[in-house]
């Protein structure tokens, strides 16, 4: 169980608030398309705040400028990893940005394992700090047994 | 009303003979004034308030400034004629008063690209802030904005990490990160430190930050510091998921003390240093290359601008510190909260936010913003907005400063009645709910403070917050606003 203030992963934009509904993330994906951003479903069942790159559910539906589609993806997603964590991602293409312009969670597994802290002493007073990912302790495939 | 001026005066004397002869000229006599000169796309144009004596000429100081920020001495040297002299006097080429505030005028000086050394804030500063502010015909001067041509802009690295890669690294997008400075400013142990460290980003805050005056004293020393904060940082990061940063201030007495702590910093892992503005151009841009060549954010504290920033009529506008900032390379700038306890007035300090984060600034006169400036794809700084704000404010913070900011709350979080961790969740939950409802199409500035009392429904540390901070407000004149003009200029 996870003991921060949220009770859970608190990675992108929304992880403080009650969960979104599909409404609310209708909306959000709204707003994206309005700004001109490609929106993409990714998943995965390691969370690691370092783990950049989720599989990707699809590529980003670059020409898709209804959210109702990008909502049928998400269904997809979800019907096939119901245990995973899920995010939507926006690209913004724009000259000077191009990168991620928003990014929030809308699935997340029953039971959140979190992450260890493992301490190494090194030289001196110095430490290595490593932050371990307790799903990652069974094997993929294996994962989502809760 | 600039013609009138000018036909009053006198111009550059043409005749070699006459121009070289041993003896005092005025300024523009020696060609520091050249009412008919067309700016090139390569020169970098200064815009100067200036208050002449009594007595002086607006044209004559205007001249003047010219002359003392190139190539000028006090007297006529023959050894100007060894060099093609005319490349390296600036010229002033417009001059008009500054409305409604009589006895100041508006000077416009251009600059060859030949007088500054490529790739130095330290020599463009020299010559443009250098004697001329000591200057006794005036009695005070400006340097209120500056248009750096591209030729220079790509002669500067500018930020090692920059906003769009910074949010990668971080993996943070599409809301304003969140911070926190450490209190009390002084006398905590190293260990007690890191303990406000740890509430602080468990609770939900993006970063920590050391205060400006946070270097190496008795009560804690630096290496001390480091070890605690960054337990505390990885400790609160395996809690959330997320990846977290404290700013460790690596200021220090000399430039070697400075690398030194940098390299412990990134050795024991952190994502960011900072430094003081007090350590001085070269200092600056020698830590952002070491930043660029250490994967390390470079956050910037503005500490003591205002000693030359707030006066209106004597000093640098900050948005020109912003601007060689950017180009010396940093890659978080304090800029302003509008809102809270420091200096600014909000349109003010929205015009330091766009020379901080725009790919092409926008002549703005309203922003103070008075040229139009081709950023020339350098990388973007984050603006940092703090001191004297709290969540109560998020609406009209949101509303002025958009998703690419960090706002910082730190009397906001460490204050909270239920402490550092409800204080850091009343902040965040905060910001969360007013992103969405803007994205929702909801009118936030007006909407606002019933968002965040709906959100307090299900977020009692918010409760508490607005219960304790929601009317606080500081509500003084700026000293620093814009005298815009309404009439267009040649630039």
């Amino acid at each position: 169980m996870i003991t921060n203030p949220a009770g859970r992963i608190t990675q992108g934009q929304f992880s403080f608030l009650p969960d979104l509904t599909d409404a609310e993330i209708a909306l959000q994906v709204e707003y994206g398309l309005n700004k001109g951003y490609a929106w993409s479903v990714e998943y995965t069942d390691d969370p690691h705040p370092r783990n950049t790159y989720w599989e990707m559910f699809g590529m980003p539906m670059f020409d898709l400028r209804d959210a109702a589609g990008v909502m049928l993806e998400l269904q997809n997603c979800r019907r096939t990893f119901p245990r995973h964590y899920i995010r939507l991602m926006a690209f913004d293409s724009t000259r000077g940005v191009e990168s991620i312009a928003m990014s929030f969670m809308v699935n997340r597994p029953q039971h959140e394992p979190g992450f260890g802290l493992v301490r190494q002493e090194s030289r001196g007073r110095s430490i290595r700090y490593t932050i371990h990912s307790y799903a990652t302790d069974a094997p993929e495939g294996e994962r989502d047994g809760d | 009303m600039a013609q009138a001026i000018e036909k009053s005066g006198q111009t550059a004397i043409k005749d070699a003979k006459k121009r070289y002869t041993a003896g005092v000229l005025k300024y523009r006599q020696m060609g520091y004034w050249d009412a008919d000169y067309v700016p090139k796309d390569t020169d970098t144009i200064c815009l100067f308030r200036i208050t002449p004596q009594d007595g002086v000429d607006p044209v004559e100081a205007a001249a003047a400034v010219a002359g003392e920020s190139s190539t000028a001495t006090w007297t006529v040297v023959w050894t100007d004629r060894l060099t093609a002299c005319d490349s390296y006097r600036a010229k002033a080429y417009q001059v008009e008063p500054v409305p409604g505030i009589a006895g100041q005028f508006f000077a416009w000086v251009a600059y060859d690209i030949i007088l500054f050394e490529e790739g130095s804030i330290a020599n463009m500063t020299a010559s443009l802030i250098g004697n001329v502010f000591s200057f006794k015909p005036l009695k005070a001067v400006r340097l209120e904005d500056i248009r750096i041509p591209v030729a220079y802009v790509k002669t500067f690295k500018g930020p090692p990490t920059g906003l769009i890669v910074e949010r990668e690294r971080l993996d943070k997008f599409g809301r304003p990160l969140l911070g926190a400075t450490t209190k009390p400013k002084l006398g905590l142990s190293g260990r007690n430190y890191g303990r406000v460290v740890y509430e602080g980003l468990k609770g939900g805050l993006d970063f920590m930050k050391d205060d400006e005056n946070i270097n190496s004293q008795p009560f804690m020393h630096w290496r001390d510091r480091f070890l605690y904060v960054m337990d505390a940082v990885n400790k609160a990061s395996a809690a959330t998921g997320e990846v977290k940063g404290s700013y460790l201030n690596v200021t220090a007495a000399t430039v070697e003390d400075m690398y030194e702590r940098a390299e412990f910093a990134k050795e024991l892992g952190s994502v960011i240093v900072m430094v003081d503005l007090v350590v001085g151009w070269s200092t600056i841009q020698s830590m952002s290359n070491w930043a660029r060549r250490n994967d390390m954010i470079l956050h910037m504290h503005r500490a003591g601008h205002g000693t030359y920033t707030r006066q209106k009529n004597h000093g640098v506008s900050f948005r020109v510190i912003a601007k060689w900032l950017r180009l010396a390379g940093v890659d978080h700038l304090h800029a302003g909260t509008a809102v809270g306890k420091l200096e600014g007035d909000p349109m003010t300090v929205q015009g330091y936010y766009n020379v901080c984060r725009d790919s092409y600034t926008r002549r703005d006169l309203p922003r103070g913003l008075y040229f139009d400036q081709d950023w020339a794809d350098l990388r973007k700084v984050m603006p940092v907005a703090s001191g004297g704000i709290h969540a109560g404010q998020m609406h009209q913070l949101l509303d002025l400063f958009g998703d690419d900011v960090v706002l910082q709350f730190g009397g906001g979080t460490i204050g909270h009645p239920a402490g550092i961790q409800a204080g850091a969740v009343a902040n965040r939950v905060a910001l969360e709910s007013m992103v969405k409802a803007r994205n929702e199409g909801r009118d936030i500035r007006n909407e606002g403070p019933e968002i965040l009392r709906r959100a307090a429904k299900f977020c009692s540390p918010l409760q508490q917050a607005l219960d304790t901070w929601g009317e606080i407000s500081f509500n003084y004149t700026s000293t620093d606003t814009s005298d815009y003009m309404v009439t267009e200029s040649a630039i």
